[in-house]
């Protein structure tokens, strides 16, 4: 067993083992750190697996989050078996327009159109009654399923999305390996040597957006379901921006570079918000946390998931280069 | 009797007022090396683009193995058996040799629904990578990271990257650009190797080895043809002496 699979493991286990030892707070915490981190898992698809740098990933969050409650019915609560999945594919209907459109364009025009479409989303639902402008609406009754399964419960709530979390990255995990993901890695690394080999690749990049896309939803559907509220703010562009930072940090191209970058982000947070740690100070958090990530990503290029073989390199120094070797005898 | 695998009939790619390539038309037989030379921006990595669907041609037509693929894009000519290197490195750095060599083989057995399989367990791909990167001379570095290579192991794996697609015809830009005398010998044997499978349209400045290697020279000066035949044809015409080769002829 490898170094990374077994700290993915220590990781679900140390989560696994989580409400054991915390209080309401630290397991609402954790339920919405998980649920960033799903979301930053399927921006890790899009840009880390594919190199398409979508700053847009909230209107597909948003738009799970609120098919989570626009589709509930008034007063009763709606069977998570349909609601789920029609959450998840009204995100993936979203993000397959969006993707079919903005992938016709590349570099940083890919980035300006998806965040001009996530923009659209963010005024539909802040301009219109259908998303009940700037207040929001609510989730008044949460979706169940069958009488075993309640999710206004917060341990039950935080054991749902550690499924979820689980099944996201084992899911993306298999596909990375697959050779739809083997294309993918391709069509990042050069996409124009893709071609000429003969991969189609514009069908992939739209495959891979409308996952990603359909995988926000399904974190936007579990923070409508945390919170029981949603309002226009999830689909703001501060929050594509946040998710980007996410995977930056965690160290892009790597699956626990996203959740190790998610936890980073929401603890560091935490930390610059806590009055007892920095007095007045904390109103500005945005300062302390803009300026730690600032020198993350400086000292850290490959992100935290690269600091133990950046130690290592510095004690050590770099590993033997394998390499400038006599040309190989050519055989017909 | 030969058999023409590529036919290109009068390919022209206009930009504005500038035209790169001009009525050009050539045939690609199999067992045979094709050769295009011609001076920096004479139209030959365009005409090369203009055959492997890269870029749409202006006008003319492209024929691949008896069809008219003019209208196909590039991964669909890739695919019916259009293989192309480019003039620089265009192999994966990341990955290993093999892995490189098993993504172009993956391009004929693509199968991207199956999210739950192991790629590099699929048996078909495998063979095909390790066969071409055995026919490419690199049996010993599959497990070698791509970048790690010298240069000229770098042009094989290209060129391995094109065998593993099962190509019929190879469009090589300046598959010798940077190397060194003991590359290029490797290369023109691995060359002289494949070329029997396979028809070669070869774009390429080093004029001993296209001397060496062709079996037919087409000359391009802005964007046309001024001669076309055996290497001892060109090398006696009158306008190649004057327009390009000097002191070769």
């Amino acid at each position: 067993m490898s170094m990374k699979t077994i700290f993915v493991f220590t990781c679900f286990a140390a989560l696994v083992l989580w409400p054991l030892s915390a209080g309401s707070y630290g397991i609402d915490l954790v339920t919405k750190i998980m649920i960033y981190a799903i979301l930053a898992l399927s921006l890790e698809l899009a840009v880390g697996t594919t190199g398409l740098v979508c700053f847009g990933q909230a209107g597909f969050f948003g738009i799970g989050a609120y098919a989570a409650v626009l589709l509930s019915p008034q007063g009763e609560a709606a069977a998570l078996w349909w609601l789920l999945p029609a959450c998840v594919v009204a995100a993936g209907l979203y993000a397959m327009v969006v993707g079919a459109l903005s992938l016709r364009t590349k570099g940083v025009y890919f980035i300006m159109v998806t965040l001009a479409f996530a923009q659209m989303a963010y005024y539909v639902v802040h301009d219109t009654s259908l998303g009940g402008g700037t207040d929001g609406i609510y989730l008044t009754m949460k979706p169940v399923l069958g009488d075993w399964l309640d999710l206004d419960k917060p341990l039950v709530m935080y054991a749902f999305t550690l499924l979820g979390l689980m099944l996201a990255f084992a899911f993306l995990s298999l596909l990375l390996r697959s050779p739809f993901g083997r294309a993918l890695a391709g069509i990042r690394v050069n996409e124009q040597r893709m071609r000429a080999t003969g991969f189609s690749t514009y069908p992939y990049k739209l495959a891979a957006f409308t996952l990603s896309g359909a995988m926000a939803g399904f974190a936007g559907f579990l923070f409508a379901v945390k919170d029981g509220f949603v309002n226009p703010e999830l689909m703001s562009w501060h929050q594509s921006g946040a998710v980007l930072v996410m995977i930056i940090l965690g160290g892009l191209g790597h699956l626990r570079g996203a959740l190790i970058g998610a936890f980073a982000f929401a603890l560091l947070q935490e930390l610059f918000q806590n009055e007892a740690v920095f007095g007045a100070f904390a109103k500005h958090w945005h300062l302390g946390l803009g300026l730690t990530i600032i020198a993350s990503v400086a000292l850290l290029p490959r992100g935290l998931v690269g600091v133990l073989g950046q130690l290592r390199e510095r004690l050590v120094g770099r590993p033997m280069r394998r390499g400038a070797a006599p040309i190989a005898e050519v055989r017909p | 009797m030969s058999e023409v695998l590529l036919r290109g009939h009068e390919l022209t790619r206009r930009w504005g007022g500038l035209v790169a390539v001009d009525r050009v038309s050539l045939e690609l037989e199999r067992g045979q090396v094709h050769a295009v030379i011609g001076t920096n921006g004479a139209g030959k990595s365009t005409l090369i683009n203009l055959l492997s669907g890269e870029l749409p041609p202006s006008s003319g037509t492209v024929e691949l193995l008896g069809r008219d693929v003019s209208a196909w894009p590039q991964p669909r000519r890739a695919r019916a058996g259009l293989g192309r290197s480019y003039q620089r490195n265009t192999v994966y750095p990341s990955f290993t040799v093999q892995e490189n060599c098993r993504l172009a083989a993956q391009a004929r057995h693509q199968r991207p629904w199956a999210w739950w399989r192991d790629a590099t367990a699929c048996e078909d791909t495998r063979a095909a990578a390790h066969d071409a990167a055995a026919r490419a001379g690199l049996t010993d570095w599959l497990q070698v990271q791509a970048g790690l290579l010298s240069h000229g192991q770098k042009r094989q794996l290209e060129i391995a990257m094109c065998l593993a697609t099962g190509p019929q015809v190879l469009l090589l830009d300046e598959p010798l650009a940077g190397m060194g005398a003991e590359e290029t010998e490797r290369m023109l044997g691995l060359l002289a190797a494949v070329k029997a499978e396979h028809a070669i349209l070869l774009v390429e400045h080093d004029m001993d080895a296209v001397f060496r290697i062709a079996d037919r020279i087409t000359v391009m000066v802005n964007g046309a043809v001024i001669a076309s035949g055996s290497p001892t044809e060109v090398r006696e015409n009158a306008d190649v002496q004057v327009a390009y080769l000097g002191e070769h002829g």
